[in-house]
């Protein structure tokens, strides 16, 4: 059974100053529909690039985006910031409808990023829980039936007659949530809003949605940068870049997408033209590459191997190339030293190297490629900043899935024992 | 299977037809209407001392001043009845009618919070609006019913019970009618054009004065007539004072104006209400 069938949507949204001008072209369009032509909006509208300029005020926030979900799937939504995600969402909870294209629900769809929408300060707990849950489209009914378990899962019973106005911020949330998670929506749809909350109510949330959707067999769509966490809960993906659809099928295969879809590549590989590539009239780059030793992407167990291979247009030198890894934040971890020749014999042409990283060294996070070609060790030759990035996804440990501190992990080698009573 | 696969719940389109109304999800989500009235009715006088009798000094202290000026400086007739019974007839009826509006036509604006978040009917806060208002309705109904027992008891004032009386319900609800109508356009157009919030506010404090409030039906003659006429308010006011307390004119054909007026303006403003509540988190 399908539960969600998106069909070719896409959703167009206007730059600028909205308002402005709003009048014109409302008439325009009108004059354009009385003439039975098609929109003059609509055909304008490019691919939804912030970096870039582009002539036309209109652009696609998404564009002809076709997926399905079938009932009791947990579907994982990737993508950057500006991919499309939030628009989706929009168009999902119905806050907006599409441009074109059409999407069809089969049950209720609840969104736990709306968590505490319509919260009345004024108004007391237990008035809010009615209130917030009606609107979320439950009854009265319902509500009081489910009324003692919402309480109870908040645990703030003791304040259920005080004004929400009187309430901690995590009190707050608590109730909000309570509310939320006892919707029992056919289609859960969850915002990687959660991630703000403390982390046991991010662990209470995600337990929630994985009870939800393995054994309620309810169907979930979960919205998040944490690819640890999408990998971990997911069992399918779609990847959005850019407003279209990058990718759809194994949840592993949409995270390793996800890597490669950035502005700054995992993988960089020049085909052409020698003159063309990166490089000077002593070095050219022909590819730097990072792949997983082992799995399909890049994590904390994964190792890296990264290769490079380069066109060297100096004969008999002492050539020698130094990998530079550095974090995001600019720190060096490793310079990896690769001397190539060393009797003055180098030659014209191709030269590939390759290093390879081994699996729970590098922590999780974000890092760069420098690249840097030398002479006897002493001159540059040439040298290339950020020539790529990669991003090694965190896994859980124990019941941790936060990323944790460092550079380096090496936890994993650990040994501890008990030694017994403590004796002075 | 394959014919359960086109039973869908909800089919999201770009924008279906004008008549594409659902009012049926309207009654589904009735609980939520008076979840709205009552979080309307508690926020109000929540930390006040003086509580719900706030909406009591407003239309006495209003209509203190219309007696000042409008009976004792300007001295308008007021049809034979006690100036303070006039004028607070009137006031009742009409504070419902401009407070309606008010409220109902800001609904984008100050919900597009929530609006922005959940899917529910929007249909439900507008009218939700005109329930809650009610409630102070009924509470200056109250004021005003005192006033008059007090002036039957000690003034002998007689008080004509005719059969306008079950006129009424009736006006009561075209003048809901009315304001849901005219706010609900009004709503939907300020969310695109800013410009029209501004002229609600004073829009309507004009509009008192083109509407039998502070004068009888029958004092204006000339000109100015036509623009009375013109105003649907005009005979719902009259009638409201006739059905109370025998005093105003009855015209027929009036009231019926006043029903188009109101029917057209309900069918207008649900059908561009309809439109908006789709789209309008994309202007806002």
């Amino acid at each position: 059974m399908i539960a969600i069938k998106a069909e070719n949507i896409s959703k167009q949204y206007r730059l600028g100053q909205v308002g402005t001008g709003t009048l014109t072209h409302d008439l325009n369009r009108l004059w354009h529909k009385v003439r039975g032509k098609e929109d003059p909006y609509l055909t304008v509208g490019e691919e939804n690039d912030r970096t870039k300029s582009a002539p036309s005020d209109y652009v696609w926030a998404i564009k002809d985006i076709n997926f399905e979900v079938k009932q009791g799937e947990v579907l994982g939504v990737i993508g950057r910031n500006g991919a499309g995600k939030s628009t989706l969402l929009k168009l999902l909870s119905r806050t907006t409808v599409p441009t074109t294209g059409s999407i069809k629900i089969r049950g209720r769809i609840a969104s736990l990023l709306e968590v505490g929408t319509g919260f009345h300060p004024e108004l007391t707990g237990r008035d809010n829980i009615f209130l917030n849950g009606a609107i979320l489209g439950m009854t009265k009914d319902e509500i009081k039936r489910k009324f003692d378990k919402i309480v109870d899962f908040s645990g703030v019973e003791r304040y259920i007659d005080t004004p929400v106005k009187r309430y901690s911020s995590g009190m707050y949330v608590r109730l909000a949530f309570a509310v939320a998670a006892h919707l029992e929506p056919e289609i859960l749809i969850v915002d990687e809003v959660l991630a703000v909350g403390d982390a046991e109510f991010q662990k209470k949330a995600l337990g929630k949605m994985h009870d939800v959707s393995s054994s309620e067999g309810r169907t979930v769509l979960f919205v998040s940068h944490n690819m640890a966490a999408i990998s971990e809960l997911c069992t399918r993906g779609i990847v959005l870049n850019n407003g279209s659809l990058l990718f759809e099928g194994q949840i592993n295969k949409a995270v390793a997408h996800y890597q490669n879809s950035g502005n700054t590549q995992t993988s960089f590989e020049h085909k052409g033209s020698l003159d063309l590539a990166v490089g000077n009239e002593n070095i050219k780059i022909l590819k730097v590459k990072v792949l997983p030793l082992q799995k399909e992407f890049l994590t904390l167990s994964s190792g890296l191997a990264i290769e490079v291979e380069f066109y060297n247009n100096k004969p008999n030198i002492n050539l020698s190339i130094g990998i530079i890894v550095k974090t995001f934040s600019e720190v060096v971890i490793s310079e990896l030293p690769g001397i190539i020749t060393q009797n003055k014999d180098s030659r014209k042409g191709v030269y590939s190297i390759k290093y390879e990283v081994p699996p729970d060294l590098l922590n999780a996070g974000i890092y760069y490629i420098n690249l840097l070609f030398g002479e006897d060790q002493r001159h540059v030759l040439y040298e290339k900043q950020q020539i790529v990035q990669f991003e090694i996804l965190n896994e859980t440990i124990g019941t941790n899935s936060n990323p944790i501190a460092g550079f380096l992990r090496l936890n994993r080698n650990a040994t501890h024992q008990f030694l017994g009573q403590y004796e002075s | 299977m394959e014919q359960n696969h086109e039973k869908w719940d909800t089919v999201i389109n770009p924008s279906s037809g004008w008549l594409d109304i659902r009012l049926y999800d309207v009654w589904r989500y009735r609980d939520l209407l008076w979840m709205f009235v009552k979080r309307d009715f508690i926020s109000v006088y929540k930390q006040t001392i003086l509580g719900p009798l706030w909406y009591l000094i407003q239309p006495i202290l209003t209509t203190i001043m219309f007696i000042v000026i409008f009976g004792n400086v300007a001295k308008i007739p007021t049809g034979g009845m006690p100036p303070i019974l006039f004028y607070l007839t009137g006031l009742t009826v009409w504070n419902y009618f401009s407070s309606c509006l008010t409220k109902v036509s800001s609904t984008f604006l100050i919900n597009a919070n929530i609006f922005g978040k959940v899917y529910f009917p929007r249909l439900v806060v507008p009218l939700s609006n005109v329930v809650s208002n009610l409630i102070s309705f009924a509470i200056q109904f109250g004021l005003l019913a005192v006033v008059a027992v007090y002036y039957v008891i000690f003034k002998g004032y007689v008080l004509h019970i005719t059969s306008y009386l079950l006129l009424l319900p009736v006006i009561l609800l075209l003048i809901a009618g009315l304001s849901l109508g005219l706010g609900i356009i009004i709503s939907s157009l300020t969310t695109k054009y800013r410009d029209l919030s501004y002229l609600v506010g004073f829009g309507v404090q004009l509009l008192l004065y083109a509407t039998p409030v502070i004068y009888p039906m029958s004092y204006i003659h000339g000109k100015y007539r036509a623009l009375l006429l013109a105003n649907p308010m005009s005979s719902l006011v009259e009638i409201f004072r006739l059905s109370l307390f025998g005093v105003g004119t009855f015209d027929i054909y009036q009231l019926l104006y006043s029903t188009i007026f109101t029917i057209a303006s309900l069918f207008i403003g649900i059908i561009i209400f309809n439109r908006v509540e789709k789209s309008f988190m994309d202007i806002v």
